[in-house]
């Protein structure tokens, strides 16, 4: 059976890698308290950590089994 | 608002990924079982999530933040009043009935217990509701992508119908899971930085209420009487949410179920629900809390006007708050909660469709592989019949309007069913026949009443709970009194579908964090301090 964190991961790290690219390419910053985030860079950057870490469990499972 | 090539590019790729699980999961849908019940193979974690991500839908996304906006804060009791406590009971008292019979859907529990008519009964308002309420979704889509892609709502609804199609007809249940649990991550990391900006800005939790109509910030603390927001005391909360719609739908209604059945084991079974209601616990942060902040900030919200009313509170603040590219992950989060709800009731669909109607009454004795190709047939028609059912929810005032109709006809009765089904041995097949039909007509009788301003009450939201307990109790009455001149099923008869009278399935030791009774006094726990600090 197909492991579901390897197209979760995938598909995040992907997402995450285009927004983190665009927002540094193309800063566009947001209001978030007293301060300007950078919304594409930060949250692509969690993205893609996230999928990072989910590709890494899948791949961890397939090299044990 | 702009929405430009690269938000189009994240919605694309997610249709990529959507339909490649499908494509992978094709090969392995050999059997009837591994399209319609995943083989009952699959991790607790997994159908967990499934379980919360099929309920995941316009009504939760869309609806809940709109209800945010209408009625505040008290919107949560949806979550700690209302899904949690079902949850829990659910996993704990009914799923060893549901799992240990071995059962494929919850009318074909009904045919076990009782008889064939309550089965039929069932089986046919079930598959009735579950194509409205994907209708729901369809609609709900068309609505968001007309305002912020000013997409036709032919062209949407077309559109997200072919992508559910393809992938369910594909990778039956197991494609229908998958998804919902990739679409979970989606929804979660679409919508949280809504609220972590909406709330940053605006000056944290008591910067937020002080914008807001009094009473929006608390829970309890008006339901003494029905002067707050939502026009209903805690009586009716409790009783209308709190145990009829809640119980009645988390515990009987076959889209949550069937993710339960689909788990490796029992005990997966059992977990499955408890692990859907520890994000639960959270989730009114992802959308009722924005509702409320898209009320702080746009004042024109909740007016009649389509662009402005209550529904559009979340696609209203994601436009607001999102440059491109974080909106299209948004707008591909909305997307996925559309998807996921409506591939549940395709899936739920067309597993009662097949199972209880079309191999009970119309081809019995046929191949296995006769159903696998009617269980395709059946999600191709599912979605043709919700694609009408879509211009049909057109005109409804509100989606939460329609819905609420449907579960107090359906989900309200069937609880009363069940109760006495499970926990009394008494409860005779004829005596729970005609309570369930006699419950589902009173409901139309109240709506009728309603509609027509013969019966009035403080707001819809306290109508459709009043309906709801007023549909249970007629059901449960008319069962039980039934039940004392109608004949009883033999007791050996009822082995592993009563309560007291056993089963046949061991339960297996678990190591201490995967006990079901341990999770489900963790998240009651959770949930009573959430109560606590927004009382």
């Amino acid at each position: 059976m197909l492991d579901l964190r390897m197209p979760i991961g995938c598909l995040f790290l992907i997402i995450g890698t285009i927004l983190l690219t665009w927002g540094c390419a193309h800063p566009v910053l947001t209001p978030c308290g007293g301060l300007q985030v950078n919304l594409n860079a930060t949250w692509g950057s969690v993205m893609g950590t996230f999928g990072l870490l989910m590709s890494l469990l899948a791949w961890r499972e397939k090299s044990r089994s | 608002m702009q929405v430009g090539v690269l938000d189009y590019l994240i919605i694309a790729i997610y249709f990529v990924f959507v339909l490649g699980i499908g494509v992978v999961l094709k090969k392995q849908m050999v059997s009837s079982e591994d399209f319609f019940l995943s083989g009952r193979s699959i991790p607790s974690w997994i159908t967990g999530l499934a379980f919360i991500s099929a309920n995941l839908g316009a009504i939760e996304v869309m609806g809940m933040a709109a209800n945010g906006a209408e009625y505040g804060i008290m919107t949560a009791h949806f979550y700690w009043v209302g899904a949690i406590p079902a949850m829990v009971f659910l996993a704990l008292f009914m799923m060893p009935f549901y799992y240990g019979s071995r059962v494929r859907s919850v009318p074909e529990y009904l045919k076990l217990r009782f008889n064939e008519p309550t089965r039929a009964f069932n089986a046919l308002s079930f598959a009735l509701m579950t194509v409205l309420m994907s209708g729901i979704n369809m609609y709900a889509m068309a609505l968001v992508f007309k305002l912020l892609l000013n997409w036709s709502m032919t062209a949407s609804i077309l559109v997200s119908a072919g992508v559910v199609l393809a992938y369910t007809i594909l990778g039956g249940l197991t494609s229908s899971i998958y998804n919902e649990v990739l679409q979970f991550f989606l929804i979660v990391f679409g919508l949280l930085p809504l609220t972590l900006i909406g709330l940053a800005n605006g000056g944290g939790w008591q910067g937020l209420i002080g914008h807001l109509p009094k009473g929006f910030g608390h829970l309890w603390s008006q339901a003494g009487g029905t002067a707050n927001p939502m026009g209903i005391d805690w009586l009716g909360l409790v009783s209308g949410l709190g145990f009829v719609l809640s119980f009645g739908y988390w515990c009987t209604d076959f889209l949550v179920i069937q993710r339960a059945l689909a788990a490796e084991s029992l005990s997966a079974a059992q977990r499955t629900p408890l692990i859907a209601a520890f994000p639960k616990v959270f989730f009114p942060l992802l959308t009722v809390v924005p509702g409320m902040l898209a009320l702080s900030l746009i004042p024109a919200l909740g007016s009649n006007t389509t662009n402005y009313s209550y529904n559009m509170a979340l696609p209203l603040l994601l436009s607001q708050y999102y440059p491109s590219g974080m909106l299209g992950v948004g707008l591909t989060a909305m997307l996925a909660s559309f998807m996921s709800g409506m591939a549940g009731n395709i899936t739920a669909f067309n597993t009662v469709w097949t199972y209880d109607i079309y191999q009970s009454y119309i081809a019995p004795a046929r191949s296995d592989r006769h159903y696998l190709w009617m269980g395709r047939v059946a999600t191709a028609a599912g979605i043709l019949v919700s694609i009408g059912t879509a211009y049909l929810v057109m005109g409804f005032p509100s989606i939460m309007d329609y819905m609420q109709m449907i579960f107090s006809f359906f989900n309200a009765p069937l609880f009363a069913t069940f109760l006495l089904g499970m926990f009394w041995k008494r409860t005779t097949p004829w005596a729970a026949f005609w309570g369930l039909v006699t419950g589902t007509v009173s409901a139309g009788v109240h709506f009728a009443l309603t509609h027509f301003g013969m019966l009035t009450y403080s707001s819809v939201m306290a109508g459709n709970f009043w309906r709801a307990t007023m549909a249970w109790l007629i059901c449960f009455s008319v069962t039980f009194a039934l039940s004392f001149v109608t004949k009883p099923r033999p007791v050996e008869d009822l082995q592993g579908l009563v309560w007291g009278l056993g089963g046949d399935t061991p339960l297996i030791r678990e190591v201490w964090y995967k006990r079901p009774a341990v999770l489900a006094s963790m998240v009651i726990v959770m949930t009573l301090v959430a109560n606590v600090v927004l009382w």
